[in-house]
């Protein structure tokens, strides 16, 4: 999300998931859609039948790659050098948009020259692929009347991940292909409500809306909304004279949270329906680190490997037991409505959050429910100042709207980009954080698969779900198989540095030599013992698409 | 767009020029009759169902593919078209099996509805009836062809949108059917099981096995919201009967269109698993215990504030959701913010 933030100023995806079906030319990297994404794999294809063409860049055989025109099957960890080399292409050929380049962007020439090495020949020795193939995709999304770049976790999971977004962003505005109906750059979220969790600003260094926290002005504007007192003393300042208003330093992320509480730092947690025990890197260490804490508490629907560790556990009500509103992926704020009660004493977060703000001396009170918190959302984030429950009852409404007249937003930067002029960013190719060698010869990256979803807490309780597939299967290619003396339908134990786990094992080309690919969808074989905390130094993502290990047979 | 006069059983419409007949009726409410048409797939125009009455055309013309024009006079209930439609409908029922009492499209039935519409009681051609055996293989809907009226949607639907293939007509003549390849069940084809061909299904040939007994199509309530899992955000239509989830029915009006896939369709169930927490628990002497709300609350707020006065907020951190509504996440951080009075709030985006 840094990646597009910083260089188009904002992060979300720049159009609407149907323009898919008007564009050109459809660059897909690292993003295994049919299976995470399901539906916007539907439009891809039906583009692709329609007559766009299809360049798929993944190291994985893909659904999609059946549909593709070109297919770039590059080495793991090697997006930042073929993006490079496709721009290198672009400028050598003179297949660039000079005049979008004058008038809409800045650092370009920085970025220019550090293209330089970039030539197909480099490019195609680092990523494994024939330079003729990056030549053919250049052109082919440099001279698309309209094209689009369409990137998931594959793009963000390294260490490098702000650095492919940024090489992302730099094809879109050399070309000119962003800003227009069906041409633009898809960052595709996992994650129901991701989106809305961002522009909500539960974030670290953002409050709604994208306000900078060590941004005075909004610290000033979000203090009177939220009648916190300016004055030293006030409720929730420590012991009663700590610094008054809002915390001025920007918070630590999931990552370094962990860290902290393992080094003693943190003290207490409270977690909202989320699981990181299954879902953070280096599973063993989340769970150390949350036994160090003096308290935790945690709300969900059901009794996660988290909620186990935890001093409170607190029942929260599902989306089918609440009013509300979550925003996909395309910034299209829409209604979750109610359609049943919850079971037993479960409650819906929102009111336990309320009640428990009252329990803390907050007068909080919203009697008419989530469609009155919505009410202080629209007046608070500008991004959503027309949204209201009314607006949204027959559709939803893609968000900049700004007053309750305004119809939405179908696609971003049509005129100027959110932050003025779209900046160029120069990256380099680094090899990823941990590189197999001799003792973990093989590369494990990690991804989704369609059945199940995240780390299974909803899709494996759902039985039928369950009856099609139920334990995590491998993949490894044939020729590694062969090494390894590995069958089709072996168990296999599989090896990092952090740990080890078991898995049943599918041999198949869909994966490249070298390569062995797991879902962390399954507990029973926690994919994320193995993996690497590692983060990238920007959006502190953790490199979970890359690690080195060793399998054998058990 | 450019717009045309059209005649419709004798008054004057506005239409928009390019479309079909089908279209320009429904764009002014006059609802004609389809089996085989459906909106965002192509159009095959072979039931025959939506034929018209044109001004000037000696044979009755499909409303779903035939352009309007300006001037056209169209009848779209006339003797000549109703008679059609009756003798469509008698062949449908030749081979139908007719045990509607127990089906579970009952009361939400194409078949059933225009029959009524058309006073079809019986068939003159009543000949052998179709009897496939039922297949209920696979976890998540079964298929019925002794019911199929051939309309061709589940092939189309599969094929232009999934991208699967799944179905197609196989055999001739009376042993004509729609299924696929070699009958095989779903699971051993390139199924997803995204459940779009059930839900274009204008019979009882395609059905979700969860309502299966469950209910009568009426005394469900279908509420419309959106889908748990992915970024996607499909809207759907949750079906509703007795305070629980029995099925999903599909919803036009986002940007899915209608279309979903497997998890959307069928990974509801987890909702009403026996797994759900029920009562706040508290951790005492090691385990887990329940408690009442208003004791964990306190107990809560005594920790939190207790930690917070003694260390500071940046000793405290929130995990917000990604799972968890706007709302929720918005109270969150405020939460943290001005409670807590820290800024350490995430949640697993970045993961
Ligand atoms: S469930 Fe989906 S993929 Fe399977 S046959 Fe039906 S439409 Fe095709
Ligand atoms: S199974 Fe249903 S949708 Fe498919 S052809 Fe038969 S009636 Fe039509
Ligand atoms: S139905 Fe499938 S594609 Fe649509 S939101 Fe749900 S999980 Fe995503």
């Amino acid at each position: 999300m840094a990646g597009l933030a910083t260089a188009f100023g904002s992060g979300a995806m720049t159009n609407s998931i149907n323009q898919l079906l008007q564009t050109n030319v459809i660059l897909l990297v690292g993003a295994n859609t049919t299976e995470a994404h399901p539906v916007t794999g539907y439009r891809i294809k039906q583009a692709v039948k329609d007559g766009s063409r299809l360049i798929v860049v993944d190291p994985r055989k893909i659904e999609l790659v059946r549909y593709a025109d070109l297919w770039l099957r590059i080495r793991p960890g090697t997006n930042v050098a073929l993006l490079n080399g496709l721009a290198h292409v672009i400028m050598r050929d003179d297949l660039w948009d000079k005049q979008f380049v004058a008038e809409r962007s800045e650092g370009f020439e920085e970025w220019r020259q550090g293209l330089e090495q970039y030539t197909p020949e480099y490019v195609a020795n680092i990523c494994g692929i024939k330079p003729e193939l990056i030549e053919e995709a250049a052109h082919l999304y440099a001279q698309a009347e309209k094209a689009t770049t369409v990137y998931a976790m594959g793009i963000t999971q390294h260490t490098s991940g702000t650095n492919n977004v940024f090489a992302i962003a730099n094809l879109a505005m050399v070309t000119g292909q962003v800003g227009r109906e069906g041409a633009g750059v898809a960052p595709l979220r996992g994650q129901n409500n991701v989106q809305g969790s961002c522009d909500m600003g539960a974030l670290p260094n953002y409050y709604p809306s994208y306000r900078f926290v060590d941004d005075s002005a909004a610290r000033q504007d979000l203090e009177k909304a939220w009648g916190v007192s300016p004055e030293a003393g006030a409720p929730g300042q420590p012991n009663g004279q700590g610094p008054a208003g809002l915390p001025v330093e920007p918070g630590l992320t999931v990552t370094e949270m962990m860290k902290a509480a393992d080094r003693g730092e943190i003290k207490a947690m409270y977690i909202m329906g989320e699981n990181p025990v299954l879902s953070d890197p280096d599973a063993n260490h989340v769970i150390e680190a949350l036994k160090k804490l003096d308290f935790l508490v945690v709300q969900d629907i059901f009794l996660t490997e988290t909620a186990e560790l935890a001093d409170v556990v607190l029942p929260a009500a599902s989306f089918a037991e609440k009013e509300g509103t979550f925003t996909n992926t395309e910034r299209r704020i829409q209604r979750v409505r109610k359609a049943l009660e919850p079971p037993g004493e479960a409650k819906p977060d929102w009111l336990i959050l309320v009640e428990l703000a009252n329990h803390l001396g907050r007068p909080w009170h919203y009697p008419r429910g989530p469609e009155e918190i919505m009410e202080e959302i629209a007046r608070v984030t500008p991004l959503y100042g027309g949204i209201s429950y009314a607006r949204l009852e027959e559709t939803g409404i893609q968000w900049p709207c700004p007053t309750p007249d305004h119809p939405g937003t179908p696609w971003l930067h049509a005129e100027k980009f959110t932050r003025g002029k779209g900046r160029f960013h120069r990256v380099e190719h680094l090899p990823p954080a941990e590189e197999p060698d001799r003792e973990y010869p093989l590369l494990l990256t990690t991804g989704r698969m369609l059945y199940h979803f995240h780390t299974g807490t909803m899709s494996r309780r759902s039985k039928r779900l369950e009856a099609i597939h139920d334990h995590e299967l491998a993949m490894l290619n044939p020729d590694d198989a062969s090494h390894y003396g590995i069958c089709d339908g072996d168990t296999v134990q599989v090896e990092s540095r952090r740990g080890k786990v078991k898995t049943k094992v599918q041999v198949t080309d869909h994966v490249p030599p070298g390569v062995l690919f797991m879902t962390f969808h399954f507990k029973e074989t926690a994919t994320n013992l193995l993996t690497n905390a590692a983060v990238d130094p920007i959006c502190k993502i953790p490199e979970l698409k890359a690690c080195a290990v060793r399998v054998s047979k058990v | 767009m450019e717009r045309i006069t059209v005649t419709i059983n004798g008054n004057q419409y506005q239409a928009l020029k390019g479309s079909t007949i089908l279209k320009a009726a429904e764009a002014n409410n006059i609802h004609i009759p389809t089996m085989c048409y459906e909106e965002g797939l192509s159009i095959p125009g072979c039931c025959r169902m939506c034929v018209v009455e044109v001004k000037g055309a000696r044979k009755l013309l499909a409303a779903c593919t035939t352009p309007v024009t300006e001037g056209m006079e169209i009848q779209t209930e006339s003797d000549r078209v109703v008679e059609a439609r009756k003798d469509i409908l008698r062949l449908y029922l030749a081979s139908h099996d007719l045990r509607c009492l127990t089906c579970e499209r009952n009361g939400d039935c194409r078949l059933q509805d225009y029959c009524y519409r058309y006073k079809v009681e019986d068939t003159p051609y009543r000949g052998e009836q179709k009897k496939y055996p039922v297949d209920i293989s696979n976890p998540f809907f079964f298929r019925d062809y002794s019911k199929c009226i051939m309309c061709g949607k589940c092939v189309r639907v599969c094929a232009e949108i999934n991208g699967a293939y799944v179905y197609d007509f196989m055999e001739k003549g009376f042993d004509s059917k729609v299924t696929s390849a070699f009958d095989d069940p779903n699971q051993e084809t390139a199924c997803t099981f995204c459940g779009m061909c059930v839900q274009v299904c204008p019979v009882a040939a395609l059905v979700e096995k969860s309502v299966m007994w469950a209910g009568r199509p009426w005394e469900m309530q279908k509420v419309k919201t959106t889908c748990p899992y992915c970024g996607v955000g499909c809207q759907l239509k949750l079906k509703v009967k007795d305070g629980r989830i029995i099925g999903v029915a599909k919803d036009k009006s986002g940007s899915n269109l209608g279309h979903l896939c497997v998890k959307g369709q069928f990974g509801w169930e987890y909702v009403h698993s026996p797994d759900r927490l029920t009562r706040p628990l508290l951790r005492k002497n090691g385990k887990l215990e329940p408690v009442s709300w208003e004791d964990a609350y306190n107990h809560i707020a005594r920790r939190l504030s207790s930690i917070r006065d003694q260390y500071g907020g940046q000793a405290l951190a929130g995990l917000s959701s990604a799972k968890c509504t706007n709302e929720e996440n918005y109270l969150f951080q405020k939460f943290m913010r001005t409670l807590i009075h820290t800024n350490n709030v995430d949640h697993c985006a970045r993961l």
